[in-house]
C-alpha cells in the first residue's frame, strides 16, 4: 500500500510541470501560433526563480518571477513570429537554444547547493485521513494550481467567448481580421500566456521537484510538453491525463532504479523518451482524431492586410 | 504609426544577401552591449572573441576543425528543411555514427588494417542514416512529426553513449573515467602536421559542400524537393510523392550527421566520451539558417559558428566568461536574421501625409 501511494503520489507531483507547460502551449497552439522553444522559457523560468529563492525572496516572488521570466522570454518570441512574421519552427528553435544559453549563463553562480524546497500544505483533518490524505491532500500548493490551471483553461476555451475568438483566430485569421478582431493582438496576448505557464513549469522543476540548479535541468521536458499537446489533439482533458501518464512513467523508472532492477539506469532513463514516440506513433495513425481540434491556421503567419 | 510596413512587390534580391551581413553585425553590436554590462571593456572582449582565436596558424587550424563537421551536417539538415523536412535530431545522429564508427576502430580484428577508415566511415554513415531512418519510416508511412521523434531520439542516443562509456566499453586502463580506449593508430586521420589537429576529414566536408550544391541547383530531385517545400500542393497536382522527399531529406541529413561523428572520432577525439559534441548538431541547425539553405552559404555560416564556438572557449579561459555565452550568441545572431529577413519581403515607407 505504500508503495501505491509512493507510486501515485510521484505520478502527480512528477506530471505537474509537464501540466503547466503543455496547457500553456495548447492556449498558444489554440490561437493558430506553433512555439517550439518551451525548453528555453522553462530553462528561463527555473533558472529566476531559483534566483529569486537564492537572493532570499520569499517562495511566492520567486514562482513569480520564474513565471515572469518565462513571459518576458516568450515575447522574443512573439516578436519574431507574430511581428515580422518568421518563420515559426525556426523561432521557436532559436527561443531554445538562447533560453538554454542565458539559463546557464545566469546559473554559474548558483553552485549546487540545496535550497529549501516549496513546503507542502497541511489541510487540517483531510490531510490526516489515512490513505486518501497522503493520496490527495498533502502536495504543495503549485499541484493543485496546475489543476486549476486546467479547469480555468478547459473553462475559458469552450465556455467563453474569449475562448471562442481565440479558437476562431486559430482556424481562420483572415475571418477573425474581417469581423474585426485584432488577431494579432490576441495571438500576442496567447504567447505570453504560454510563456508565462512554461516559466511556471520551470520554476516547479528548480524550486520544487528537484530543488537544485544544473544546467540544462529540463531535460526535454518541454520537448515531451510539445508531444503530449499532439497526443492529447488539442484537448485540455486529454493533456491532463497524458501528463499522469508520463509522469508515471518516470516514477516507474526511479522506482524502478531504486528497486535495483537488473537494468541499465540508462535504458530505465530512455524510456520517457520512447514512450513519446510510441504514444505519438499511434496517436499519429487516426488522421481523423488528429485533425478533428487540429488548429487549421496553425504555424502559418498571419499579417493583416492593411 | 510613424512607419508603415508595405510589402514588397518582388522579394528583394539585395536584401536576401545583405540580411545575414546585417544580422552579424547588429549581433557584434548586442555583443559589445553585453560585454559592456558585464563590465568588461566591449572593444577588448570582441577582439578576445572574435579576432585572437584565429590570430595564429594553431587558430586557424582550428577554426577550420571546427567549421567541418558544422558545414557538413549543415549541408545534409538543409537537403530536408528545403523540402519542409524538419530534422532537429542530428546531434543524436552524429552520436550514433561516432558510436558505430568508433565500435568498429575498437574491435575490428585486425587494429593495423589500411581497411579501417573506410570501414568506419561506412559505419558511421551508415549509422547515422539508420537512426535517421527511424523518424523517415515513422513520418513518411505514419504521419508521425519528425522534430519530436528526431528529438527523443537524440536523448536516446545521448542515454546510448552513456551507457556504452560507463559500461561495456569502458577503458579498463582508463582510472575509472567513462571513457573509451584510445583508438589505434591506423583507425585515426592522420594531421596534416603533428603541431596541429586539422586533418584531412576536411576534404569530406569539401566533397559534401560539391554535392550539395550539385544536387540542389543541378539534379531534378532537388529541384522536386524545393517545390515540394515551397507548394507542397503545387507538387502533389504534378506528381511529385511527398514520402520520397522526407525519406531524401532526413536520410542525406543522417548521413552527414554520421560522417561527422566518425570525423570527430577519428579526428580530434580519438575516443568515446559522454561529451563528444559541443553541440554542433543544434548548431548546424542555425548555420543552415544563416547559409540560406545554399551550399555556398552554409560555408560561410559555417565559418561564422564555429567562430563562435572558439570564441567562447577563449574568452572561458582568458576573461573566465562562462561557456554558455556560445550558446547566447548563437540564438542572439538565429533572432536577428529571422527578423533581418522579413525585410527581404516587406519596406518600411514613412507615411504620406494628407
Amino acid at each position: 500500500m505504500d508503495l501505491f501511494i509512493a507510486i501515485f503520489t510521484g505520478t502527480i507531483i512528477a506530471a505537474t510541470p509537464l501540466i503547466f507547460a503543455a496547457l500553456g502551449e495548447l492556449v498558444v497552439e489554440k490561437s493558430g501560433v506553433l512555439n517550439l522553444g518551451l525548453e528555453g522559457m522553462m530553462l528561463m523560468g527555473a533558472a529566476f526563480a531559483f534566483w529569486a529563492v537564492i537572493a532570499g525572496l520569499p517562495m511566492p516572488v520567486a514562482i513569480a518571477a520564474g513565471a515572469l521570466a518565462g513571459a518576458a522570454t516568450s515575447l522574443l518570441f512573439g516578436v519574431l513570429a507574430l511581428t515580422f512574421l518568421t518563420n515559426q519552427y525556426a523561432a521557436g528553435l532559436a527561443l531554445a537554444i538562447f533560453g538554454s544559453g542565458v539559463s546557464a549563463f545566469l546559473g554559474r553562480g548558483f553552485g549546487s547547493a540545496p535550497i529549501d524546497a516549496l513546503k507542502r500544505v497541511h489541510i487540517p483533518f483531510l490531510s490526516d485521513i489515512p490513505v486518501i490524505g497522503p493520496m490527495f491532500f498533502r502536495f504543495d500548493p503549485m499541484v493543485y494550481l496546475a489543476i486549476a490551471m486546467f479547469g480555468l483553461i478547459a473553462w475559458f476555451l469552450y465556455r467563453t467567448k474569449g475562448g471562442l475568438i481565440l479558437r476562431t483566430i486559430g482556424e481562420s485569421p483572415e475571418t477573425s481580421h474581417a469581423i474585426g478582431y485584432p488577431v494579432i493582438r490576441i495571438r500576442y496576448l496567447a504567447v505570453l500566456f504560454g510563456g508565462l505557464m512554461a516559466g511556471l513549469a520551470g520554476a516547479y522543476l528548480s524550486v520544487a521537484y528537484t530543488p537544485l540548479w544544473v544546467e540544462n535541468m529540463t531535460a526535454g521536458k518541454g520537448w515531451i510538453s510539445l508531444a503530449l499537446v499532439v497526443f492529447a489533439t488539442w484537448r485540455p482533458l486529454r493533456v491532463l491525463i497524458g501528463a499522469w501518464l508520463f509522469g508515471g512513467m518516470t516514477i516507474l523508472q526511479l522506482q524502478g532504479q531504486a528497486l535495483g532492477i537488473a537494468v541499465p539506469s540508462e535504458l530505465l532513463s530512455a524510456l520517457p523518451y520512447l514512450a513519446t514516440i510510441i504514444v505519438l506513433v499511434i496517436i499519429s495513425q487516426n488522421r481523423q482524431l488528429l485533425t478533428l481540434h487540429f488548429p487549421a491556421s496553425l504555424a502559418k503567419p498571419f499579417r493583416a492586410a492593411s | 504609426m510613424p512607419l508603415r510596413i508595405e510589402q514588397r512587390q518582388e522579394p528583394s534580391a539585395q536584401m536576401r544577401i545583405a540580411a545575414p551581413v546585417i544580422a552579424t553585425v547588429l549581433t557584434f553590436l548586442a555583443g559589445s552591449v553585453l560585454f559592456a554590462a558585464l563590465g568588461y571593456d566591449p572593444l577588448a572582449t570582441l577582439y578576445a572573441f572574435f579576432v585572437a582565436p584565429i590570430n595564429s596558424i594553431n587558430g586557424l587550424s582550428e577554426w577550420l576543425l571546427k567549421a567541418s563537421p558544422l558545414i557538413l551536417i549543415a549541408c545534409g539538415l538543409a537537403v530536408g528543411f528545403r523540402a519542409n523536412i524538419w530534422n532537429i535530431g542530428a546531434e543524436g545522429q552524429l552520436i550514433i555514427g561516432a558510436v558505430a564508427a568508433c565500435g568498429v576502430g575498437l574491435f575490428y580484428p585486425d587494429p593495423e588494417s589500411p581497411l579501417l577508415i573506410p570501414l568506419m566511415f561506412l559505419a558511421g554513415a551508415g549509422a547515422g542514416m539508420a537512426w535517421a531512418a527511424i523518424p523517415a519510416f515513422l513520418r513518411a508511412r505514419m504521419n508521425t512529426n519528425e522534430i519530436l521523434v528526431t528529438l527523443m531520439l537524440t536523448y536516446i542516443a545521448t542515454l546510448l553513449l552513456s551507457f556504452l562509456v560507463h559500461g561495456p566499453w569502458r577503458d579498463p586502463a582508463g582510472f575509472n573515467y567513462p571513457q573509451t580506449a584510445l583508438l589505434p593508430a591506423a583507425a585515426m586521420f592522420e594531421p596534416f602536421d603533428y603541431a596541429y589537429r586539422l586533418n584531412p576529414s576536411i576534404f569530406i566536408t569539401v566533397v559534401a559542400v560539391v554535392m550539395m550544391w550539385l544536387f540542389t541547383d543541378r539534379s531534378f530531385l532537388g529541384y522536386k524537393m524545393s517545390v515540394s517545400g515551397a507548394a507542397p500542393l503545387a507538387a502533389r497536382y504534378a506528381g511529385f510523392r511527398e514520402s520520397s522527399a522526407v525519406w531524401t531529406g532526413l536520410l542525406a541529413g543522417g548521413a552527414a550527421a554520421g560522417i561527422a561523428g566518425m570525423a570527430e572520432v577519428a579526428g580530434p577525439l580519438g575516443q568515446l566520451s559522454p561529451q563528444i559534441s559541443p553541440g554542433y548538431g543544434f548548431a548546424a541547425i542555425i548555420v543552415a539558417f544563416i547559409g540560406r539553405l545554399n551550399a555556398f552559404g552554409i560555408v560561410l555560416g559555417g565559418l561564422l559558428m564555429s567562430l563562435l564556438f572558439l570564441g567562447g572557449e577563449t574568452v572561458q579561459m582568458t576573461l573566465g566568461l562562462p561557456a554558455a555565452l556560445t550558446r547566447i550568441f548563437q540564438g542572439i545572431l538565429l533572432f536577428f536574421l529571422l527578423a533581418a529577413d522579413f525585410f527581404i519581403y516587406y519596406r518600411l515607407r514613412l507615411p504620406e501625409h494628407a
